[in-house]
């Protein structure tokens, strides 16, 4: 399946694609001009809605039904391109919008035409200054070339794109806090419902949020059509997707890989992709898809990369962040960073996950500082539980985002499959994996 | 120069301009005053009020959410080293360490000459270049102990200059849309609504 | 099912329970008398589902589902469990993860004993803490304000505070700021949480994280005595919790009355105790001797009182006696001393207001509204002061409506208001000329001063159909009323309008319900028209009108009253031209005092008939809305201090008379009894209504418009429209003997537009030169866009300055001429 063409990274090895003229020597911003000018929105939609294009920035949503789901006749509407990438384990938005930036662009301006927006927002995390850099100076140029603003392309379809980024907060990549950030407000999430974006979004408008990666594919399904994209990869989980793998594999890397037929061995092991578990080790666990997904085990590697099949065995591909952990991974110290994050990035809106995350960080900590007590497990997971009841997957979910109950998801994991280890720690003060040094 | 300066403000007015409501332009305009100081002063918060018509306290409400917004005077060099799961697995704690023991001082704290500030982060979406770090936002990939020395000796020594620039300043490139080309339909209709 | 109302019928522990559509489960259930654990809830204000306290199960397809019931709608045949063992669960882990960081400091904490926290904490919460790491440490009390102090540690992060802030008051100075374990709630540096409204949020605190300097470790909950009573602060009659400890007063909360105050209060109301608190107070009678006064008996006061009056009418009649203010007291001391003066003494100059209110046919001869009925208006026309500073509770109400409802207001105002910010449109008049802009706004044509694209909006809306009320009062002290019953007229032939007439002062409505004020009787009626059952009661009914406060201050500057009553008024402070006050003080023959505190007036007095004050005596009082509520009586009166009814009683005794008043029951039923407006406000309704009763009757009194006088003097190219209003603190005795408002009180300043002030080559803070045909005063400048131009403010009565030294009442305007020096 390696002759799949690459959809979203096919211009990453051009080093002028970040610029106009290299954008457009491959085609650029050509078929948004077919579009505006022989298309209906509706048939852009139509497309996007064929094609099954699952938005990449975590939840996995089709694209093409949220867009469906803004309230008919209701405006203005907005767009917000959510360019926050936070979750550990996460690269590959950044790169979209460093190494190709017109894509992102031109996928904006479709989505615009499509759903009927009266302003698009693309929102860079705060952190990425290059990525900035090369989004304003590609916004400057297709607003002089006319492919933004004031009659785009010489239609009588206007709209604007705002670049602005943030500042630093995790949480603003969930699509409410993300609004409250857009509207100058501490990003702390709505609660759904009823503050469901499609309805009530920004200044509570019907507004679509969606990832830069799912965004960055628009250009190549209008030109090539929603079924060409549908062919590829699995039924259930349609095209090329981005998948980060980072962590104990011989070449970490990016790759763009046929969704849903894929699976975890071929991405670890294939000489194309990662090319092997560092030092020829075994793998001891893997997490699938960023720091709030469950984690998997040797007996998932042979799972494919599809949506539905991961779900079903416990975990998320979620942002397409996938971490691996070879045998010598201390997981007791694994869990306490992951859990450190979700303690230093909750907004502290819930209670749970304000007090709790902070405290099961405190409790980890104490443990891999050799101060651990013997009831500390049990209460790790009496505390998980009051902030996930039942400690179900997915969540349950009492708290406003998902957020709270992702910082249960590593404790969970690590202390049903190496309750040993966290108790070597609480006995003996140290590591229960020999050459923990590493991790 | 703790109030914005003209120039600054008119860039304020050009950047809340491009916004349906003007608060949406807070965090943009936070950024502004960073990079002219450095850091938050609260003159340049309560100027922000003024200039967005809301209060100081609110302005400090969103300010102090964010990270990267520093209420207190930074390093010329924001030294950031991740030490997230992924840099954890591939030597992040023991890049955190080389850097704290070259530097001389503890992650969250500056270097007495008011050089660096190093600081232990979170997943900044290098992951598989790890371990990495950033430098006034800068990216440094795989980074190792020699790398970092030099990095510390290039900053020092002024080689960096033209790459980096001082804390404060992100994005060196600044979006700018001639009048003509602006569509301006989201102001139009948002206040059409908001007229009530 | 829904009932023919709409409603909807829920299930909650296996009780069925009835619902609004819309509403959130914790509101049926609340109502319903079932309580579910919160804190961050509200019933006043939105949800935003922060503690996660609240979590209930609630049966869905698919089995039992946590969610929290504050931001859980209804829906008819919901399940709904609150005490399942996962409920519990949930509900005892949110609790100790607010426990965990708590300093559990309650024997220190002025909260403790009426804490819901600990309350909760003992009745759920596990015995020991699981929680072995150090707790978060912030610096201990920091004050957010002068009369707020703020305990970080405390703080449980309800949102409660900071919400009431924007949403409620408008002043969002009090934010969350920093995230995640280190969220707090802070104040911006240098800007304090400077509301009028700050005590609200330390009623609302759930936990001791904000605590009032005024009642900071004064008592502990279980000492204090309580009654629900009703402020008198202002006219807006908020209902309110008095509270006592050792028969002193310590605290004042607001209760949630549905019609008027849905349980704020102002700062000014709430910590008005202080006042009655003060050292200034009068606490037993005085009698002058030479240049002193002298404590005395009540014997020897009420004979020395008794005889000026008699004196007085022996000598020069009964239209030499005069009574100055009644707006202090309950409706039964007004009606006490209506019955004196009109019926016993047989004068008619009696006047509970200051020449700074509403003509009584304005109050009394049109349509009227209730705050709810303003409220629910399609469009409020806002024609009056503003009600931030006046009424705030009010301006909360009117906020509200604006913010949260449809209701577009409309405000003519000779500055801009508090409400300006959240009206639809918003004109400026220059005094004097306000009745012929509401006359032309109303015809057709062009405006005089306003151009088309201003005028058409407001004309729509005011022709938009649907309901209109006016709030009408008077916006500016340094002019004289007749412009604005000129308005009026106008006004009053709008399609359907109706007014809310507001006059400030605590009693005022009730005090000229009961008939002070000249021409009226008790029950909103004129002299020609007793009825009966007053005519049975009443020994005698003037039979002319009398002269209005004005009026009775000249006559006694010129010697022509031999005994003025000052019943609670300060007419050196309070009225507007400061100069007839002092001649007329000086011109009076004797002057005789009623009163709670030494004031500038009292100092002149002959007599000092020591008043009981608030909290020291019980009755009912009247609010803007014509409502009847209780006030109750929780310390006993200082020293020798008695209401003032029972003066009114006694001194009718020594003047050969017999009012037949002789309980607080009696005078309730004489007022039933001759008062028609108030023939329904029983004991028994006032028991069963505790929010009170709207006292609605024959609108005996017609409104005349007037005929528009002549046009006021166009100011000169040099000289500046004089407005001065009244701001919250001022120097009044609510304020300035309350050792912790005195110094909120702004001081006094010159406020410019910025044109105004750059034109007349103003240094930015410089003192200039004011002066008035009356005479200049010095005070600083300051550049004050919500002043037109041609026009300058000025707060009235500061403790800095006597602004009533400019006012000339007998010209129509004051024009003013700023130098600078
Ligand atoms: C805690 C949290 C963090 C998130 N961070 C991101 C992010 O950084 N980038 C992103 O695209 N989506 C993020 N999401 C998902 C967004 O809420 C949203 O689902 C997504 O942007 C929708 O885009 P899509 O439909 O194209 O995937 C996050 C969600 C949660 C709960
Ligand atoms: S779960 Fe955590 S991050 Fe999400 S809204 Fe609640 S407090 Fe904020
Ligand atoms: S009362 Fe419902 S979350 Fe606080």
């Amino acid at each position: 399946m390696t002759d799949a063409p690459l959809i979203v990274t096919g211009r990453f090895g051009q080093s002028d694609a970040h610029t106009l003229a290299g954008y457009q020597s491959t085609g650029g911003y050509e078929v948004l001009q077919r579009a505006l000018t022989t298309m209906t929105p509706e048939q852009v939609s139509a497309e996007v809605k064929t094609s099954e294009l699952l938005g990449r920035g975590g939840a996995g949503f089709p694209t093409g039904t949220k867009w469906g789901f803004c309230p008919p006749g209701v405006f203005p509407r907005y767009l917000v391109i959510n360019g926050d990438e936070s979750e550990p384990g996460t690269y590959k938005d950044r790169m979209l919008m460093e190494l190709d930036p017109h894509q992102l662009i031109e996928g904006t301006m479709l989505t615009a035409y499509a759903v009927g927006v009266a302003q698009a927002f693309i929102y860079v995390r705060g952190e990425m200054a290059l990525a900035q850099e090369r989004l304003a100076t590609a916004l400057n140029e297709a607003y002089e070339a006319g492919f933004i603003g004031r009659n785009v392309c010489g239609t009588d379809f206007s709209t604007d794109i705002t670049l602005t980024w943030g500042a630093g907060a995790y949480i603003v990549g969930e699509e409410t806090a993300l609004i409250e950030s857009l509207e100058g407000n501490r990003g702390m999430p709505r609660l759904k419902p009823p503050y469901f974006p499609a309805a009530k979004g920004l200044y509570m408008q019907p507004t679509v949020v969606n990832n830069v990666e799912t965004i960055a594919n628009l250009p190549w399904i209008v030109a090539n059509g929603g079924a060409a994209f549908k062919a590829i990869g699995a039924p259930t989980s349609t095209g090329m997707r981005m998948f980060a793998v980072s962590g104990h594999v011989n070449r970490p890397g990016v790759y763009e890989v046929p969704n849903g037929t894929t699976t975890f061995r071929d991405l670890f092991e294939k000489s194309e992709y990662c090319g092997g578990i560092l030092g020829g080790r075994a793998v001891k666990a893997f997490i699938p898809g960023g720091a709030s997904a469950p984690w998997f085990y040797p007996e998932h590697l042979d799972l494919p990369l599809d949506k539905p099949t991961v779900d079903k065995a416990g975990s998320m591909l979620g942002s397409g962040a996938i971490v691996v952990m070879d045998e010598t991974t201390d997981v007791v110290k694994a869990t306490w960073r992951v859990v450190r994050f979700f303690a230093r990035e909750s907004c502290g809106k819930c209670t749970p996950c304000r007090e709790g995350t902070n405290w099961l960080e405190k409790i980890l900590k104490r443990i891999i500082d050799g101060h651990g007590r013997p009831g500390d497990l049990d209460l790790l997971m009496d505390l998980s539980d009051n902030i996930s009841p039942g400690i179900a997957w997915p969540p349950r979910q009492t708290t406003i985002c998902p957020l709270g109950p992702s910082a249960v998801s590593p404790i969970a994991s690590a202390i049903s499959h190496f309750r040993d280890e966290f108790e070597h720690y609480i006995v003996h003060g140290t590591p229960g994996v020999p050459e923990a040094s590493r991790g | 120069m703790a109030r914005l300066t003209e120039a600054h403000v008119a860039l304020a007015r050009e950047v809340i301009g491009r916004f349906p409501r003007p608060k949406s332009a807070l965090i943009t305009l936070l950024h502004i005053a960073q990079e002219q100081d450095g850091y938050i002063t609260d003159d340049a918060m309560a100027h922000l009020a003024e200039l967005l018509d809301i209060t100081p306290a609110e302005v400090l409400g969103t300010c102090s959410f964010y990270e990267m917004f520093k209420l207190e005077p930074v390093g010329r060099y924001c030294v950031n080293v991740c030490t997230n799961i992924s840099c954890q697995l591939s030597g992040g704690w023991e890049l955190l360490e080389h850097a704290e023991k070259s530097l001389g001082i503890k992650a969250g704290s500056t270097t007495d000459d008011g050089l660096f500030t190093l600081e232990d982060v979170e997943c900044i979406a290098a992951c598989t270049e790890a371990p990495c770090l950033q430098v006034n936002y800068r990216y440094r990939y795989k980074v190792t102990a020699a790398d970092f020395d030099r990095l510390v000796a290039d900053l020092r020594a002024g080689r960096l200059n033209n790459e980096v620039p001082p804390h404060g300043v992100l994005a060196r490139v600044r979006q700018h849309v001639r009048p003509e080309r602006w569509a301006g339909t989201g102001a139009e209709a948002q206040s059409k609504v908001d007229a009530r | 099912m829904a009932d023919q109302n709409g409603d909807l019928s829920i299930t909650v522990d296996g009780r069925p329970v009835p619902a609004k559509p819309g509403e959130f489960v914790i509101a049926a259930a609340d109502r319903a008398g079932i309580y579910i654990p919160h804190f961050c809830w509200h019933p006043r204000m939105s949800s935003v589902g922060m503690c996660r306290q609240c979590l209930v199960e609630v049966d869905g397809p698919r089995g039992p589902s946590l969610v929290v019931s504050c931001m859980t709608t209804v829906a008819d045949g919901q399940v709904v469990h609150t005490e399942s063992p996962t409920v519990k669960k949930a509900q005892e882990g949110v609790l100790e993860f607010l426990l965990a960081n708590h300093p559990l400091d309650c024997p220190v904490c002025d909260k403790g004993g009426e804490c819901p926290l600990q309350d909760q904490a003992f009745s759920h919460g596990p015995g020991e803490s699981r929680f072995v790491e150090e707790k978060r440490h912030y610096a201990k009390p920091i004050p957010v304000s002068s009369l707020v102090l703020l305990d970080r540690e405390r703080c449980i992060l309800c949102d409660r505070c900071t919400r009431f802030a924007e949403e409620v008051a408008g002043d969002p100075l009090i934010q969350f700021t920093h995230r995640g374990s280190e969220l707090q709630v802070l104040t911006f540096p240098d800007e304090p949480f400077s509301s009028y409204f700050s005590g609200n949020t330390v009623q609302i605190c759930p936990v001791g994280a904000l605590t009032a300097t005024p009642y900071r470790f004064k008592a502990r909950p279980w000492d204090l005595d309580e009654s629900e009573s009703t402020c008198t602060t202002c006219a807006v009659g908020c209902r309110m919790a008095v509270q006592s400890s050792r028969n002193q007063l310590v605290r004042y909360q607001g209760v949630d009355a549905d019609g008027v105050n849905w349980g704020w209060l102002c700062d000014k109301g709430r910590f008005g105790f202080e006042a009655v608190n003060s050292p200034d107070r009068i606490s037993a009678p005085l009698v002058r001797q030479g240049d002193e006064l002298i404590e005395t008996t009540w014997s020897a006061a009420l004979t020395a009182a008794a005889g000026a009056i008699k004196e007085a009418l022996a000598d020069r009649g009964s239209d030499s006696v005069a009574v100055l203010g009644g707006a202090r007291g309950t409706n039964e001391d007004a009606y006490a001393w209506a019955k004196l003066a009109k019926a016993v003494i047989g004068t008619d100059h009696v006047d509970a207001q200051l020449a700074d209110g509403l003509d009584p046919s304005v109050l009394f001869g049109l349509p009227r509204a209730t705050i709810d009925e303003t409220c629910a208006s399609k469009t409020i026309v806002l024609f009056g002061p503003d009600l931030k500073e006046e009424l705030p509770v009010l301006y909360l109400r009117i906020r509200d409506a604006a913010e949260r409802r449809q209701t577009r207001l409309v405000e003519i105002s000779p500055t801009a208001t508090g409400l300006t910010r959240h009206t639809y449109a918003s004109l400026r008049y220059r005094p004097g000329e306000q009745g012929a802009l509401i006359s032309a706004l109303l015809a057709e044509g062009p405006v005089p001063g306003l151009d088309d694209a201003t005028v058409a909006p407001v004309r729509a809306q005011l022709r938009s159909g649907g309901s209109i009320t006016v709030v009408v009062g008077r916006a500016s002290l340094a002019d004289r009323s007749e412009p604005l019953n000129v308005a009026v007229g106008a006004l009053a032939r709008l399609d359907g309008v109706r007014f809310l007439p507001v006059a400030r002062r605590g009693n005022v409505h009730g005090a000229l319900d009961m008939g002070m004020a000249p021409g009226l009787l008790p029950g909103r009626r004129s002299l020609t028209d007793a009825g009966d059952a007053l005519r049975e009661r009443w020994a005698s009914v003037p039979t002319e009108a009398g002269l209005d406060a004005t009026g009775i201050l000249r006559a006694a500057a010129d010697g022509a009253v031999a005994c003025l009553v000052l019943l609670g008024s300060d007419p050196l402070a309070d009225f507007p031209d400061r100069d007839l006050a002092r001649r007329a003080l000086v011109g009076a023959g004797t002057v005789v005092a009623v009163d709670t505190h030494h004031n500038a007036s009292n100092a002149h007095a002959d007599v000092i008939l020591a008043a009981a004050a608030y909290g020291e005596k019980a009755g009912t009082t009247t609010n803007v809305e014509g409502r009847v509520s209780r006030v109750s009586q929780k310390v006993t009166a200082r020293g020798l201090a008695r209401a003032d009814w029972i003066i009114a009683a006694e001194l009718a005794v020594r003047l050969g008379a017999d009012l037949g008043l002789e309980s607080l029951d009696a005078i309730r039923d004489e007022i039933v009894a001759v008062a028609p407006s108030h023939s329904g406000i029983t004991a028994a309704a006032l028991d069963a209504q505790p929010d009170g009763v709207v006292a609605s009757g024959p609108a005996a009194l017609a409104f005349v418009a007037p005929e528009a006088p002549a046009d006021p003097p166009k100011v000169d190219a040099y000289a500046l429209r004089l407005v001065v209003s009244r701001v919250l603190y001022d120097a009044g005795v609510a304020l300035s003997k309350a050792p912790d408002l005195a110094p909120l009180a702004p001081g006094t300043r010159l406020h410019l537009n910025g044109i105004d002030h750059d034109r007349l080559g103003i240094t930015p803070g410089a003192t200039v030169r004011v002066s008035s045909a009356r005479t200049n005063i010095m005070l600083a400048a300051e550049r004050d866009d919500s002043v037109p131009r041609g026009s300058a403010w000025i707060a009235f009565n500061q403790p800095d300055a006597a602004i009533a030294e400019l006012i000339d009442l007998s010209s129509a305007v004051t024009d003013v001429r700023v130098e600078t020096l």
